[in-house]
């Protein structure tokens, strides 16, 4: 069984407008998106910035409200639970964020940084809430000290360590990832990279791992959707989207990661060229007339593509 | 050969700290020829964007102390003053910012903001200002260039902007182009737009191209030469092609080997141990790379390290990268190899 | 454009009602009526007469009757007599509105006067001695009550030194429109304009000063920098049309404000105006002028805020208005 599946999912927001600020349109910032997450997996939602994957990511773990959809884990449906039922589920999911510097409260220390977690859902004595809170200091790599010291007296890699030890605080099932890694130098994003793939063996964690940098994904992901303007234009595991893409965006896309070898420059620069161009000619295959992404086709048991 | 259009000669920049004067920029010597880009690259706190900033004169001037040389056209930028400063900025070198969000002033419609260094720098009518404008905005690939000029910034999407701070930059035919970051705000597919933007106009022009980049992707895809620097020293230079072939120093092996798509499916990537220092907590003597390769022995850097020319026109400091290796015990010990060696 | 005013200016609408229903309320509330001003204290007038009276007057049908009428009223521009004056209370303060909107658009003249040079100077040249020299000014204008300064201009300028008038707000055997009669006006205005003003300031210049700081160190600073503007025309052209955008959009919560508070300065200088009248009507527990004149200042505000938005509107083109 799969540990979260999600169902046509939607996420609008009401454009006012007008002399009376009625409701003229909507923002379709996800526009019916389905997947699934199998349990210790790491499932990547990529996309460009505006493409919905954050707020899709957002609404799994309640900060946006779905306007429709199902999104079932462990075959309970999180949009129609009530908020107090709600409670027992965001211990199983948690999120790492992308700003390692303004997610964790500058007022608090590592201590109380984690442990507010253990707080809200687990009575512990202070002893034992402390203890906790040093084994995951430990784990996250930090030294034992390092519990009563500010966020602003650590490097960006351990700031986002101690996000990370946060949300491993209550044991989640699943843990949502949004770009923790985009505000990081390359050599201290190695460093995150390589911790969270040992702490995800470790823990059995899923992963649903959100970013915009195809690089990250392909090193991270088992299965990949490509996300574009709140719907998925392609789905399949990293080879099926690395190396046989589809769908014209995704091979965009692709074709947009920097080339590493200096001398195939040029030849990149070409092939982005005659991608623009099947852009144009193509278009209707990809778009409905009303620009508008057409649903998800299975072209093989793992990949599926949305064309026509 | 071709000939030099800027020359860094052991350019140091300190900042004012609580009294105390930092190098952030350390003894820096670079130099551009025509017709050539030559890529900064490094992590946060390694001097390159101080750098750049030293060359346009943009430093705060209050805080900063300026030594060595900045030759451009035979004048060093360094010492002039103001005025004089203003007549080389805009006109002769031209300068990309990483941010097109907050580059633009917000009140002020897209074809002033072209048109403005030609106020300064060119002799020309209100009617053919305007008219290189329009031409310039089609030369950075936008459409429906008479629309653009009328609009104000807050209009235009970031990729759009971006070209327009690329059309501010070559208004008045630069020999010499400043590009800080120039992709990196940018969304991916954007970023490869501008990235053959700047390749193709760069073919056309023939202008000298100092690139500043976080990214080793970027460097690959666009510069000629490149300068490695490491907590404000410059650690390696090597035509682009040997440095991905045969990267030579500790960093900047370490650095190849630590993103991800070099390496296939989930394997380790490189973990550079510790942190990059902050310039008040630099140790200044000897090799700066030393303490986070602990596992190779003192006595293979040199005491005052020197660059070296290891292969031709392939520079390297310290004579640590002979003996350089990756320990097996460590993660990341499998070494980034050239994909088309 | 239009439809955006016609929008704000219908909004208004409900917020003047309630505007004046709770200042209805508060009126009603306070301890005595107009009635209990003007007889309770004269011996000759029996407590049974001033009930007649009061039934006279309507006061005691039940509130939302009074309301009604008073704002049937009052939307025709009639609210009421003054028990007091013994006339009615439009043409009370038809005179002074006169002088206080002359008082306050003087006195903010004279603020952005003094404060927008100020303010550019000490954000331009920080740390100078020009710049601290305008944020020990900027301290004292802060730290100063108004109405101990005002007093001590009064008393130097008028009392000790007598180049001013001590108080009114002209000498009405001038004739008016003669140049004399501009002068002795202008005489008269000069030291509450001045108090106001030089205290006044605070606000905008230390505004002024922290944006220009912030601005300098913008991105888009340093593309003019990088175009090879001069430094002044970086000021002129760039910098200051960003930090003085919100100063022009302020100017009409400032013209209000200073309506509105200009008790004050009046009082202190006896200058006939609007607060001056609020003052002593509190005083004399003359109601309706009272009611009438939160109404009118408080319309003021509302008018103000409308006006600082269509002049934001108007000088930011980032504010779209469809």
């Amino acid at each position: 069984m799969s540990l979260l599946t999600v169902n046509d999912l939607k996420v609008h927001y009401p454009i006012r407008g007008g002399f009376f600020r009625k409701v003229v349109d909507h923002v379709r910032a996800v526009d019916g998106i389905s997947f699934e997450l199998q349990p210790g997996e790491t499932y990547g939602l990529v996309g460009e910035s505006g493409c919905g994957k954050t707020t899709s990511g957002r609404a799994l773990i309640g900060l946006n409200k779905a306007t429709s959809g199902e999104m079932l884990f462990e075959g309970k449906d999180l949009a129609k639970l009530s908020r107090a039922e709600r409670r027992n589920y965001t211990k199983d999911i948690q999120m790492i964020f992308q700003d390692p510097y303004s997610s964790l409260n500058g007022r608090k220390n590592v201590l109380n940084i984690i442990a507010e977690p253990l707080r809200n859902f687990e009575r512990l004595s202070p002893k034992e809430e402390l203890l906790r809170v040093q084994e995951l200091v430990a784990r996250v790599g930090l030294s034992p000290e390092s519990i009563y010291k500010y966020p602003h007296q650590f490097s960006g890699g351990q700031r986002q360590r101690i996000g990370i030890a946060r949300a491993l605080a209550l044991n989640p099932k699943l843990i949502i990832a949004d770009e923790p890694v985009s505000a990081l130098d390359v050599s201290v994003q190695a460093q995150v990279l390589n911790f969270m793939q040992e702490i995800q063996e470790e823990f059995n964690l899923t992963y649903l791992f959100i970013s915009h940098d195809l690089g990250i994904i392909q090193h991270m992901c088992d299965r990949i959707g490509i996300m574009y303007r709140g719907r998925f234009v392609e789905e399949g595991t990293a080879s099926d989207i690395y190396n046989n893409p589809q769908h014209v965006y995704t091979k965009r896309l692709i074709a947009a990661i920097p080339e590493m070898n200096p001398e195939k420059r040029f030849e990149k620069m070409h092939l982005r060229q005659s991608i623009n161009q099947e852009y144009q000619t193509e278009y209707n295959n990809y778009f409905d007339k009303d620009g508008r992404m057409f649903d998800l086709k299975r072209v093989s048991d793992t990949h599926s593509v949305a064309m026509l | 050969m071709k000939n030099p259009v800027l020359e860094i000669k052991d350019l140091r920049t300190s900042f004012n700290i609580k009294g105390d004067y930092y190098a952030a920029v350390d003894g820096v010597s670079i130099t551009v020829h025509e017709n050539e880009v030559v890529a900064i690259v490094g992590e946060s706190g390694c001097g390159k964007s101080a750098l750049a900033l030293s060359v346009m004169g943009l430093h705060d001037r209050k805080a900063t102390k300026l030594e060595g040389q900045v030759n451009f056209a035979g004048q060093n930028l360094l010492t002039l003053t103001r005025s004089r400063l203003d007549k080389v900025r805009g006109k002769d070198i031209g300068m990309i910012f990483q941010d097109p969000m907050t580059a633009l002033n917000p009140l002020a419609i897209i074809g002033r903001q072209i048109e403005e260094p030609m106020d300064y720098h060119m002799k020309l009518s209100a009617s053919e200002k305007k008219k290189r404008t329009l031409e310039l905005l089609r030369r950075v690939g936008i459409k429906n260039e008479q629309r653009v000029y009328e609009q104000y910034p807050h209009e235009l999407s970031g990729g759009m902007r971006q070209r327009v701070v690329i059309a501010i930059a070559l208004a008045c035919d630069p020999v010499l182009l400043l590009a800080d970051e120039p992709t990196t705000a940018l969304d991916v597919t954007i970023q490869a737009q501008i990235m053959d933007l700047m390749k193709e106009l760069q073919n056309q022009m023939k202008t000298g191209i100092i690139l500043i980049t976080h990214d080793l992707g970027v460097v690959a895809e666009m510069a000629d030469r490149v300068v490695v620097m490491y907590a404000g020293e410059v650690v390696e230079i090597a035509d682009v092609k040997d440095l991905f072939e045969n990267p030579l120093h500790p960093y900047t092996r370490s650095l190849l080997n630590s993103i991800p798509s070099n390496m296939e499916g989930k394997e380790k990537l490189h973990v550079i141990d510790g942190i990059v220092p902050s310039i008040q907590n630099l140790d200044r003597k000897g090799c700066r790379f030393a303490p986070r390769i602990a596992w190779i022995p003192e006595e293979d850097h040199e005491e005052i390290p020197e660059m070296h020319e290891a292969a031709p026109n392939h520079f390297v400091r310290c004579s640590c990268y002979k003996t350089f290796y990756f320990p097996e015990d460590r993660v990341g010990e499998k070494e980034y190899v050239a994909t088309n060696s | 454009m239009l439809k955006f005013i016609l929008r704000r200016a219908l909004l208004m609408i409900p917020q003047l009602i309630l505007l004046s229903l709770i200042i209805f309320m508060l009126s009603k509330a306070m301890p005595g009526d107009a009635v209990t001003g003007a007889f309770m204290s004269n011996p000759n007038v029996s407590p049974e007469q001033v009930e007649k009276i009061r039934e006279k007057l309507g006061l005691n049908d039940p509130w939302y009757e009074q309301y009604g009428r008073w704002i049937g009223k009052a939307v025709q521009g009639d609210f009421g007599q003054s028990y007091v004056h013994k006339q009615p209370v439009t043409s009370l303060l038809a005179g002074r509105i006169e002088n206080t909107v002359l008082l306050s658009l003087f006195t903010a003249i004279v603020i952005y006067l003094l404060a927008i040079p100020l303010g550019i100077v000490a954000g331009r040249w920080t740390d100078t001695w020009a710049d601290k020299m305008i944020v020990t000014y900027n301290y004292f204008a802060f730290a100063t009550p108004l109405f101990i300064f005002a007093l001590l201009m009064l008393f130097l300028f008028s009392f000790i030194l007598g180049w001013f008038p001590i108080g009114g707000s002209g000498n009405i055997r001038i004739d008016p429109g003669s140049w004399e009669y501009i002068v002795d006006r202008a005489k008269h205005l000069f030291l509450p304009v001045m108090s106001g003003a030089l205290i006044g300031t605070y606000g905008t210049i230390q505004y002024l000063r922290n944006d220009i700081i912030d601005q300098k160190i913008k991105d888009y600073v340093k593309t003019a920098r990088s175009k090879g503007v001069p430094e002044g025309k970086v000021y002129t052209r760039h910098i200051l049309r960003n930090s003085l955008l919100p100063i022009a959009a302020f100017l009409g919560y400032e013209i209000t404000g200073l309506i509105s508070g200009s008790i004050f300065i009046e009082s202190i200088y006896s200058y006939p105006g609007l607060g001056q009248l609020f003052l002593q009507s509190i005083a004399q527990r003359d109601f309706t002028v009272v009611t009438a004149l939160v109404m009118v200042s408080g319309a003021a505000v509302i008018i103000g805020t409308l006006l600082s938005d269509i002049i934001l509107s108007i000088v930011d083109p980032r504010i779209r208005i469809e």
